[in-house]
């Protein structure tokens, strides 16, 4: 396929001015993109860039705000799935669509059958994909139970779906965040197959590697904009990483240079396997030292979660060790749990505070007394709580953390993000831990208790606690952590100090490039 | 924010619910042929127009608060304890091995024996399906619904083969001694014009202790605390290390226990002898009861003492108005649960979308 | 015991079995579409009094049998309303729809029979009859085939055989069929049939409206076949044993033939024989009467094979944000 021929084809997909609203979030602002027939078009941006709502979107999830959807040139409404099927749209979302127990083929026909009886479909669906196999590489046993497949595989049957449905333009959502290096290769492979045969290919990702190595051309989405679009030969990694990332004005926090003292955490070669038996951390090492702040940066789903769970004694791992003032914790069954964590002078700002940190129907003196609910403190004798002491004790604290409305009586559900978000940190900080860890401890806050929220992790520190703090938010990373270490699929692909790092740099290791590789 | 205010949630819901029930029920009788209202008036002057009347009131909804109690503490650990009328039926058995085979100098003393008898064979009867929950993941619903049954025939075999008195043909116990019967609404206070045969007991005493009970230890105490925060979130109880095995089985024997001891109402209370069915539904009203109630045990009190003078009033109702029969109960109450607990959210949404506008036009 | 006792067990056991069978395979449609039921006892219960107050009044069974399954429909959508419509627990619902079951018909009965919740005594085409299958009466001095095929085969009502029809009936509609399919995946994840842009309000309703069909021919053939009227709880805890075969048979048809034939076999054996010795050992009645109940929990334990519901099952669905 040359140049000029991808200049100069038609349109298969084209959005004018798209724009979409979740309450007061703004989804998307005014999107116009436009994909020319038989290419394959990635769009790039980090975690909550909008990626998803607009491809939602073109498939009928949702209904824009305003704006305009073409296909094929044909202005076209897409009020639902089977409209977007019909009009030859097809999507593999991230996570597989597939009834788990239905054998291949069965799944491929769902909502596809000819005809009421089942056999006439079957034998269909069976030659033709075999047909597809062969001419895409999609090989699949059509008779073998989905659950029973490799998560590679499932893709393919996703993939199989949509060719089975005939559509032109497949969406593939985050295809490769699941895959391992030689399935995602396959993948592409496959992708290039369908290209040549004229399919329209639209790929989500936030990884920079695979754009370059697929897509003709590529846009860039930031904070619900379009902010570019270029032929990916034209452009680099660098470039991309500094468009997706921007140049936003670093929230300016005020402090001074770290005096690392001893160690207080120490993890070496830490393992965990999920129960879909997934590794999760394949052996992270790393340390903290009192007085000082590590920030773990990466995309969501690289194993930063699973590394703060760990620690917090949420999840059991399979190997490695963790100590922490010099003394080992034990990890085994029955012993690792949160409650013997905070025992060892761990705290945890849990990166869910909705699900994990706080109770929503909860009021706010009983999240106080959340996890730490065996402290004498709290017991009036061996039978009750003192529930009276847990309100005064709130009332301060709401009061020194700035809490809005410093009503302890209010349950934490009618508190903002950004006040919930205080009552968690003011309930950590204030049990004096040894090492404090925090996730996304700005997610959905708002502005004000993000600098508030920040100057108190950097007085803790100032007390000379160690802090892990792990963030998707690069700018947070930058501004709080005193030492950077990137993680990638369950590895840490580096460390780097803030004031001899940028971005861009940042942003490769976040996408699994290494220097030279790129 | 919140969509309505807290009062709206606890008291406008829940009495919209009721009344739709009662609209419901009242049509039912309107369409036998009879007058609702007049019904309403048999109903409650039947249950709470003389001290006959109150003293059967007050006896039912002691049952139905130690049932609505068991399914309370059972609900705040997201439990959904079916089975109070296999454990109150087991708890019938402990009361009645208690009374039987001691010789028991006074009743307080038999009480005590028989609380802990009741309770005790109640929180067995719930902690094989409580075990399975927590172990094996196997549905708790189901598992209690069988044990119900399991129950009944264990029941109806100990009556028959074991514990009936020789000679007799009748499946029930003998009738316990003097000194383990309990001292009914007559014998404690007289003045209030009971009835020497009025089966309202001491029993009553102990349900309202039970309420107490419960209040305390699922808003006071540590154990309460965490029965509570495993409810609302299952992984929120993870981060605060919190075991889910331990709340699980927990909270379903302290529910078990409290069905149990429904049974020394009827069982050592009223029949003096444990007969073949001594749980008669209560185990069933208390679902009813602690969805009315929110599982708070204020709430349980007061839906309870409902269902006492829906069950009182039901039985003068039969009596006065014999076209309608004591079923309808049975309708009332399967409308209040289908009502408080299935169709919450036809009444919920329409009631908040109500209070949303009203704020915006403020 | 000799061949006639033999046979008059397993006749005994058929006729049994079969409300049983009839209510299981509703229950296996509704739960295959991920809608929990435990009101299948009410939904039996419900048409047994329809369809025998209906027969009555017009003296024909077939009306009644119309009756019984219109009633069961309506107590079912009631289930939908709930559990679909307003996503609320489904669990809940049935334990409600139990309890409505129980009231309404013994206070309509009273209201207008006016003899204890009961429906009168149904005769002639009231009733539904046995049938004799052909050549019958020919073959029945045929040893051991011909009194199998007169004394057990032959002489049940229709609803019989149409329960009995009804097992491969689902295997097809199940296993064979588009609608199946769908239904299946509903069941399993919902999402995977709303993608593929197929309704599942539709399907789940869909489900639901034959479960009620299938528990009125239960509850018609309680009232107008096995008995001859309609007493009050004459369901008498079927709807469970119903729901306990279900789970027995891990929701597949075949399975749940065998688990009804095996839990009516074990009604009947416990209604024939007041004492049954097993190695010596008296077995009381009543253990046979919990068996299938223990059973259920046995199964529900995972200690003998794991009976894993529909993945679905008992969630409301929300589509995705």
């Amino acid at each position: 396929m040359t140049e000029t021929a991808t200049d100069a084809a038609p349109f298969a997909i084209e959005l004018k001015g798209i724009s979409k609203a979740f309450g007061p979030v703004q989804a998307n602002k005014d999107i116009s993109l436009q994909v020319r027939k038989g290419t394959i078009h990635g769009i790039v941006g980090e975690n909550g860039a909008g990626k998803s709502t607009l491809m939602s979107i073109l498939y009928g999830f949702y209904k824009a705000d305003a704006g305009e959807i073409l296909i094929n040139g044909t202005p076209t409404t897409i009020p639902d799935s089977q409209a977007a099927i019909s009009a030859g749209i097809g999507m593999v979302h991230q996570h597989f669509k597939l009834v788990e127990n239905f054998t291949v083929v069965e799944n491929v026909i769902l909502g596809a059958e000819d005809g009421a009886m089942l056999t006439p479909s079957v034998n269909k669906a069976r030659k033709l994909l075999k047909q597809l196999a062969e001419e895409y590489q999609l090989h699949v046993d059509p008779d073998a139970v989905v659950e029973d497949l490799s998560v590679g595989h499932a893709q393919r049957v996703e993939i199989l779906k949509q060719l089975y449905r005939q559509a032109d333009v497949l969406i593939l959502d985050e295809p490769t965040g699941v895959l391992t290096p030689s399935e995602a290769d396959h993948l592409f492979r496959i992708l290039n197959g369908l290209k040549d045969e004229g399919k329209t290919i639209i790929l989500i990702t936030h990884k920079l590697r695979e754009i370059m190595e697929v897509t003709d051309t590529v846009s860039v989405m930031r904070r619900g904009e379009m902010t570019a679009t270029v032929k990916t030969a034209e452009t680099s990694p660098e470039q991309l990483a500094e468009l997706m990332v921007g140049r936003k004005v670093l929230l300016r926090v005020d402090k001074q240079p770290a005096r690392p003292g001893d160690v207080v955490l120490d993890v070496t070669d830490l393992k965990v396997i999920d129960e879909h038996k997934v590794e999760k951390l394949r052996g992270i090492s790393l340390h903290i030292r009192a007085g000082e702040i590590l920030g773990v940066a990466g995309v969501a789903g690289n194993g930063q979660s699973e590394l703060l769970e760990v620690l917090g004694g949420m999840m059991t791992a399979q190997g490695g060790s963790i100590s922490v003032n010099g003394q080992e914790i034990d990890l085994s069954g029955k012993h690792s749990d949160g409650q013997s964590r905070r025992a060892r002078g761990i705290a945890h700002v849990p990166e869910d505070r909705q699900r994990e940190g706080l109770i929503m129907p909860f009021m706010a003196w009983e999240n106080i007394a959340f996890g730490y609910h065996h402290d004498p403190a709290y017991q009036k004798n061996r039978l009750f709580m003192d529930n009276a002491a847990l309100k005064r004790i709130t009332a301060t604290e709401m009061e020194s953390y700035d809490v809005r409305p410093p009503n302890p009586m209010l349950q934490a559900k009618n508190f903002s993000g950004g006040n919930q978000q205080k009552i968690v940190v003011a309930r950590e900080i204030e049990r004096n831990p040894d090492l404090l860890l925090v996730g996304q401890p700005t997610r959905g806050v708002d502005i004000g208790a993000i600098e508030f929220i920040h100057k108190q992790i950097i007085a803790l520190r100032d007390q000379g606690k160690a802090i892990l703090l792990v963030s998707v938010e690069l700018d947070e990373i930058m501004s709080l952590s005193d030492r950077i270490a990137v993680m990638f699929d369950g590895r840490i692909m580096g460390e780097r100090l803030p004031d001899e790092t940028d971005e861009g740099e940042l942003g490769l290791l976040m996408a699994g490039v290494t220097k030279g590789a790129a | 924010m919140d969509k309505m205010p807290r009062w709206a949630d606890i008291v406008l819901i829940p009495f919209i619910n009721l009344l739709l029930a009662l609209v419901v029920s009242g049509l039912v009788v309107l369409y036998i042929g009879e007058s609702p209202w007049e019904a309403m008036k048999i109903m409650v002057r039947g249950s709470v127009g003389s001290p006959y009347g109150w003293g059967y009131t007050l006896f039912y909804a002691t049952n139905f608060i130690f049932t609505g109690l068991g399914v309370a503490v059972a609900f705040h650990a997201k439990m959904f304890n079916i089975g109070g009328e296999g454990q109150a039926a087991l708890g019938g058995l402990g009361v009645a091995m208690v009374c039987l085979l001691i010789p028991w100098p006074h009743w307080s003393i038999a009480l005590l024996a028989a609380v802990i008898g009741a309770a005790a064979f109640g929180a067995a009867w719930a902690a094989i399906p409580a075990y399975l929950q927590a172990k094996r993941g196997s549905h708790i619903v189901i598992t209690t619904i069988m044990f119900n049954f399991i129950a009944s025939a264990l029941l109806v075999y100990l009556l028959v083969n074991v514990f009936r008195v020789p000679g007799s043909m009748a499946p029930e116990t003998a009738r316990f001694a003097e000194a383990a019967r309990l001292p009914n609404g007559y014998d404690i206070a007289p003045w209030l014009g009971f009835s020497r045969s009025t089966p309202l007991n001491v029993s009553f005493l102990l349900a309202i202790a039970a309420c107490v009970f419960v209040w305390l230890l699922i808003w006071k105490t540590r154990l309460g605390y965490e029965i509570r925060a495993y409810g609302h979130s299952q992984t929120g109880a993870v981060y605060a290390g919190i075991n889910p095995v331990r709340i699980i089985m927990i909270s379903m024997l302290i529910s078990g226990g409290l069905s149990g001891m429904m049974a020394i109402n009827g069982v050592m209370g009223e029949a003096e002898r444990l007969v073949i069915d001594p749980v008669q539904g209560a185990g069933f009203v208390g679902i009813a009861v602690a969805l009315m109630g929110r599982s708070h045990p204020v709430g349980v009190f007061l839906a309870a003492l409902l269902f006492g003078m829906l069950y009182q009033g039901g039985a003068e109702l039969e009596f006065e108005m014999p076209a309608v029969s004591r079923e309808m109960l049975l309708v009332i109450q399967a409308l209040v649960i289908l009502f408080t607990g299935a169709l919450d959210n036809m009444v919920r949404m329409p009631v908040e979308r109500l209070f949303l506008s009203l704020r915006k036009g403020s | 015991m000799d061949l006639a006792m033999l046979l008059q067990l397993l006749d005994s056991s058929v006729r049994l079995a079969t409300p049983l069978l009839l209510a299981c395979l509703a229950g296996l449609f509704s739960e295959r579409a991920g809608i929990f039921d435990i009101g299948l006892e009410g939904k039996i219960l419900v048409s047994a009094f329809f369809s025998a107050a209906v027969a009555a009044f017009t003296g024909s069974v077939w009306i009644g049998l119309l009756a019984g399954i219109g009633s069961s429909i309506v107590f079912a959508l009631l289930h939908g309303l709930a559990s679909i419509t307003f996503r609320g627990n489904q669990l809940i619902s049935g334990v409600a729809i139990n309890f409505l079951a129980s009231g309404m018909t013994v206070v309509l009965g009273d209201s207008w029979f006016q003899i204890g919740g009961r429906t009168p005594q149904l005769e002639g085409h009231a009733r539904f009859q046995n049938l004799t299958l052909p050549f019958a009466e020919q073959v029945r001095d045929v040893p051991v085939l011909g009194a199998i095929y007169h004394d057990l085969l032959s002489g049940h009502s229709i609803l019989v055989y149409v329960g009995f029809l009804l097992v491969p009936l689902t295997w097809w509609v199940l296993f064979r069929t588009r609608f199946g399919l769908r239904l299946r995946a509903v069941g399993e994840n919902p999402a995977a049939v709303d993608t593929a842009g197929i309704s599942v309000v539709r399907m789940r309703y869909t489900a639901v409206i034959i479960c009620g069909v299938l528990c009125g021919i239960a509850g018609a053939y309680l009232a107008t076949g096995l008995s001859a009227g309609f007493v009050r709880e004459m369901s008498a805890g079927r709807g469970f044993i119903a729901l306990a075969a279900l789970i027995f048979s891990k929701w597949r048809p075949w399975y749940a033939l065998m688990a009804c034939f095996l839990f009516g076999l074990l009604d009947a054996t416990g209604s024939l024989f007041q004492n049954i010795h097993v190695a010596g050992i008296s077995v009381p009645v009543q253990f046979m009467q919990a068996l299938p109940y223990i059973l259920t929990v046995v199964i529900l334990a995972g200690f003998v094979g794991k009976a894993i519901p529909p993945r679905a099952g008992g969630e409301p669905y929300v589509k995705e944000r």
